[in-house]
């Protein structure tokens, strides 16, 4: 297999940020090392949701203008985008044990991500459910469109719910402002994170195209049976 | 008369009234609805220690728990029903926009879904003991706008599950995530109202199930004929 550039260029610069952040980069004074975990934690939740962004906007222009390539990039970055987004929601609790003292929390961010999580599977799941090539298209479509219009909704509805409840103790939301130091690591890391999305997007589009081929071959115009 | 097609609104009526006819007949689905509802009043009640939690402050999460699910038994069938003998060919086939066959759909179980809370919200304050009549107006109100929610993107995952190889497995996997704000609203206000404090601490929840609502009609009623093209 060749290596391609970008995929050198994304893991270098992933293993860069993550050596920064373990040798070169403080230890929080009040959190300890598990802050550490916010330099993988909160790029994967930005690439999460550039991926799932991604995913509405090809799936509109796939219902206007029927490009299967267009069907392939949304297949793929919703793919991607849910392997960030277990990492959020790994990376979330483990953190959240020593500092906040429980692992979880009905908190509305947490709950948020943990729903888009479940629409995202769902998108999945309805595509391996759906044999003809052009329906699994339209209707997977129609879920990444809806799946972005439902986003303001679960953050209105789960911040509304929360502002019922007291905050535990542990968890406040005052975030004091980052030494220099941290800062550079974490913009690198989002810099990074984003270099490693290109390229696993870029992976998986084309096996998506090299599947579809092979289908095709196969199958016929019918897609996999 | 001429043999015009019928416009949207009327095409939409015809077949939510074929829909309703075809349940009226056979009642197999609004029953079935209607038992697990009370049944599931009837179970939840022992999910909790009675001494620790008030069963009136128990009752909107569990009304809200087996709406959410009764009105999944119900959605399934509206277009599970078309199945067997492919008749939603012929609802494709004919000469009424898609709009009409997905918002007909949708009358039909707004009307199941609302049978359904008719019977289970008075079951629900007798057997947990709480005071329906004074909050009878705004209670009605959430309700029929969380069913709104539900139905739309119900009705629309419907359509869709039915023509997987998961079929009815995975309409509860599609619809519960957009089943949250909806839930999350609609119980945060019965609560609300059936605690007896005043209107406007439910006003929140209210607007934004109406949001919702007017979203989710728009939206799915504009996708669903990409959904039925051949």
């Amino acid at each position: 297999m060749k290596i391609s550039k970008l995929a050198v260029v994304a893991i270098a610069s992933v293993v860069a940020v993550f050596i920064r952040a373990i040798y070169f980069t403080p230890i929080e004074a009040k959190q300890g090392a598990a802050q550490k975990i916010l330099y993988v934690h909160a790029p994967s939740a930005w690439v999460a949701f550039l991926a799932f962004g991604l995913v509405a906007v090809a799936s509109g222009l796939y219902l206007w203008l029927r490009d299967p390539k267009l069907d392939y990039i949304a297949e793929s970055s919703a793919e991607v985008g849910l392997v960030f987004t277990t990492a959020v929601l790994l990376t979330g609790p483990l953190w959240a044990k020593p500092v906040w003292g429980a692992y979880w929390t009905w908190d509305a961010r947490l709950t948020f991500t943990l729903v888009l999580w479940f629409v995202y599977v769902g998108y999945l799941v309805l595509r391996g459910a759906i044999e003809d090539r052009d329906m699994r298209a339209r209707y997977s479509a129609v879920l990444g469109i809806l799946g972005a219009a439902l986003v303001p909704f679960i953050h209105l509805s789960v911040y509304m719910f929360r502002t019922l409840h007291p905050m535990p103790v542990l968890m406040k939301p005052s975030a004091p402002s980052m030494p220099p130091v941290m800062t550079v690591t974490l913009v690198s890391s989002f810099a990074a994170f984003t270099l490693l999305y290109v390229w696993l997007l870029r992976e998986r589009y084309k096996l998506a195209v090299a599947r579809d081929a092979a289908d095709h071959r196969l199958y016929g115009t019918e897609g996999a049976v | 008369m001429p043999n015009r097609p019928p416009g949207i609104g009327r095409a939409a009526l015809m077949i939510a009234r074929k829909d309703l006819l075809i349940e009226l007949r056979s009642r197999s689905a609004i029953f079935s609805a209607l038992a697990f509802s009370v049944l599931a009043l009837a179970v939840f009640f022992f999910a909790w220690d009675p001494t620790a939690v008030g069963s009136g402050d128990l009752a909107s999460g569990v009304i809200w728990v087996i709406f959410t699910f009764s009105g999944m038994l119900g959605l399934h069938r509206s277009f599970g029903g078309e199945q067997p003998t492919r008749t939603i060919d012929a609802l494709i086939a004919a000469p009424v926009a898609g709009e009409a066959v997905f918002l007909g759909k949708g009358l039909a179980n707004l009307v199941f879904v609302a049978m359904v809370q008719i019977v289970t919200l008075p079951a629900a304050a007798l057997l947990y003991n709480v005071p329906l009549v004074p909050v009878a107006l705004p209670l009605a109100g959430v309700v029929l706008a969380a069913a709104i929610g539900l139905v739309a993107i119900g009705t629309l995952f419907s359509a869709m599950a039915v023509n997987t190889r998961l079929a009815e497995l995975l309409l509860p996997l599609l619809s519960l995530p957009f089943f949250v704000p909806i839930v999350i609203c609609a119980s945060q206000a019965t609560a609300k109202l059936m605690a007896g404090r005043p209107v406007s601490d439910a006003a929140d929840y209210l607007r934004l199930l109406v949001v919702f609502d007017a979203v989710a009609v728009v939206l799915s009623t504009l996708v669903y004929p990409s959904l039925i093209e051949q």
